[in-house]
């Protein structure tokens, strides 16, 4: 697909939603021909995908379309039936999901996964893990490699928080935020493993409109910081929209569309994918229009569910404590 | 951070002050000779629950077969300091080397058994370090050991086999263990010793390694999303657990002239377990009180003592329904909210 010499890399156009800024460079996240069978059901299929250097893109599809389990495979939580993932060029197959994660991909979950019972800093510094450098006796013996190394994770650590503003929330207990900040933890502590390619699940959802306008700039702001690539999955289309410069739309474990979001938003089979295929007839500027109220019907819906969970979670919590 | 700083802190100072207390009282010829009996098992076992702790509180997993490796590091320490006997004359010295011996031994099998067992996902755990408590018994029970100046002589089932030449001697007896035991353990040695592991679990905990330990316990699915290798750290901690309650095995079986495989069955096992639930997973300070007020009372209500499992049965039962029962539980989530909101004030 791409000489090797890494100076004419020339994309294939069918797989391409790339930027053209990033066309030249070896792209960061290639999937080819994807895909995992779930004792006879094809939960993803036919999955090519690629992610260039500094993209930020999107995930979408209706629920159950198989958006989470393309993170998984990428992350090789679940190891792929079919297809290869290259990440900078290299393959992953066979590695674990730590090694995964070594490699450069970094990922939040959906339903939040944090360290409930250690600190903000102390979460962050887990995720660092594998660039300190000091062995278990100098932890045990306390020898200067430990507090050299310690320092600078928690530096590190520090620098990380600001760029959501969340240093003073450092010494809390990660489970005691709220689920707004949990997501943010979430994100930072993915940041902090170093990666190449940022994995958001559903980054926004829970959050009210004024946290996801401040999460809009940030994640601009990750990717002109740390020159990464961002792929997230949204049912937010207001934030998918603005933010995302490709979208890839799964359905059924299928990708039905690629493109820029001006490309989805006109896409009869996204709309049909969405609303069912009555709605496909017709004005095609009318269908769009229907389709950016669907899409902010299922962000309500979202919400909704979010909400859910979230009264869930707190309740749990309150128990647990 | 500070919270966990203070419970640091408390922890060593209760064991400094308590042996001080100890030893105040002994000079000034005020204990009586039960009293100075039971402070090498109180050591013993303060250490079994500090290490049990490491597993389950601060690991999350959970062992049912700790008493196993106690009894590992109880038959190879206690075997070595008698084989050193003529070589290392100094007794306290030849006690440390027992119990580093113990804790090799332990550690050995500790890794051995998490090689298999902690790569798989589950309590699987559980259900091996129960069955290992169970064979490590059965073997020393039908093991014989005798050693002379050829070296071991190794036997299983019977002693038939085994011909010592002169100057020789039998060390493990099947069912009858280890006997004529030269008591050398002391309160001292104890006292170093739940220091060292003191300074071993808290050290581990603070260090990069409890860090990752600690994830992997609060949620293994973001730990390996972040790159912990899970079963490295799993086993890190499993091992140094192992290997603690390898040498508290040896500390504590030459407090007595003779040591039996069955001092260490599943009872044993569950004791500890439960000096760590009482005392709170996690909690080491808890863990070092629970395992002695548990180590006094049976002593202390001598007269019960055919009851005592009952009653740890009882305890337990209790205490689950207490914490679990949701009007208690409120009660508690009140004063941890009032508590808690002023800690938090102070903080700040």
């Amino acid at each position: 697909m791409y000489t090797k010499d890494g100076s004419n890399l020339v994309p294939v156009p069918s797989n391409a939603v790339i930027p053209e800024r990033d066309i030249n460079d070896m792209p960061a996240l290639e999937c080819k021909n994807l895909g995992i069978t779930f004792g006879g059901l094809h939960a993803v299929e036919n999955f090519n995908l690629t992610i260039g250097r500094t993209e930020i893109a999107g995930l979408i599809g209706p629920n159950g379309a198989g958006k989470t389990t393309v993170f998984n495979l990428l992350t090789n939580v679940y190891q792929p039936t079919t297809g290869t993932i290259l990440l900078n060029g290299m393959d992953t197959h066979g590695m674990s999901t730590a090694q995964v994660s070594k490699a450069g991909i970094g990922r939040t979950f959906q339903n939040i996964r944090l360290f409930n019972n250690l600190t903000v800093e102390e979460n962050i510094m887990v995720a660092m893990d594998k660039s300190m450098k000091y062995g278990l006796f100098d932890g045990l013996l306390r020898l200067p490699g430990f507090f050299r190394e310690e320092k600078k994770a928690h530096q590190k650590a520090l620098e990380l928080l600001h760029i959501f503003e969340m240093e003073n929330v450092a010494s809390h207990r990660a489970g005691s935020l709220p689920y707004g900040a949990q997501r943010r933890v979430e994100i930072v502590r993915a940041l902090a493993t170093d990666p190449k390619v940022l994995l958001l699940d559903e980054p926004a959802a829970g959050m009210n409109p004024s946290e996801t306008a401040d999460l809009m700039a940030n994640i601009r702001k990750i990717r002109d910081t740390f020159h990464i690539a961002v792929v997230l999955i949204e049912h937010d289309m207001n934030l998918v929209m603005n933010v995302c410069e490709g979208l890839c739309v799964l359905n059924f474990g299928r990708i039905i569309a690629k493109g820029s979001p001006a490309e989805i938003q006109k896409n009869p089979t996204v709309i049909e994918a969405y609303l069912g295929k009555s709605h496909s007839k017709g004005d095609s500027d009318k269908v769009s229009d229907m389709l950016i109220d669907a899409i902010v019907e299922n962000r309500n819906g979202s919400d909704t569910e979010s909400a859910a969970k979230l009264v869930q979670k707190s309740g749990k919590g309150g128990k647990r404590k | 951070m500070k919270r966990k700083n203070m419970n640091k802190y408390i922890s060593f100072a209760l064991i400094i002050v308590a042996y001080a207390v100890m030893m105040a009282l002994s000079a000034a010829g005020k204990t009586t000779r039960s009293m100075q009996g039971m402070l090498v098992p109180i050591c013993a076992y303060i250490v079994m629950a500090i290490s049990l702790n490491l597993t389950v509180g601060i690991l999350g997993e959970l062992s049912l077969g700790h008493a196993g490796f106690m009894s590992m590091g109880a038959f190879t320490g206690t075997c070595a300091a008698i084989m050193l006997t003529d070589s290392v004359p100094s007794a306290g010295l030849r006690l440390g080397l027992s119990m580093v011996i113990g804790a090799v031994f332990g550690g050995i099998v500790g890794f051995l058994i998490g090689i298999p067992v902690l790569r798989l996902k589950g309590d699987y755990l559980a259900i091996v370090t129960l069955a290992f408590g169970e064979i490590i018994k059965s073997i020393f029970n039908n093991l014989y050991l005798g050693f002379d100046k050829y070296g071991l002589h190794l036997q299983l089932l019977s002693e038939k086999g085994i011909k010592l030449e002169e100057g020789g001697r039998m060390l493990i007896q099947g069912a009858m263990g280890i006997s004529k035991i030269k008591k050398i353990s002391t309160f001292t040695a104890g006292f170093i010793l739940i220091i060292l592991t003191l300074f071993i679990v808290y050290h581990l905990v603070e260090s990069r390694y409890g860090r990752a330990i600690m994830a992997i316990r609060d949620n293994r699915i973001a730990a390996e999303s972040v790159g912990v290798d899970v079963t490295k750290y799993k086993m890190t901690a499993f091992v140094i657990s192992a290997a603690m309650a390898g040498a508290a095995g040896a500390l504590f079986a030459q407090n007595y002239s003779t040591i039996t495989a069955n001092k260490f069955d599943f009872n044993t096992s569950i004791l500890i377990l439960v000096l760590v639930v009482l005392g709170g997973l996690g909690n080491i300070t808890g863990s070092i009180i629970s395992a002695t007020l548990l180590t006094i009372l049976p002593e202390a209500l001598r007269g019960f003592a055919t009851y005592r499992m009952l009653v740890y049965a009882i305890v337990l039962i209790v205490v689950m329904l207490f914490t679990n029962a949701s009007g208690t539980k409120i009660l508690i989530d009140n004063i941890k909210a009032r508590f808690g909101g002023n800690k938090e004030e102070e903080e700040q």
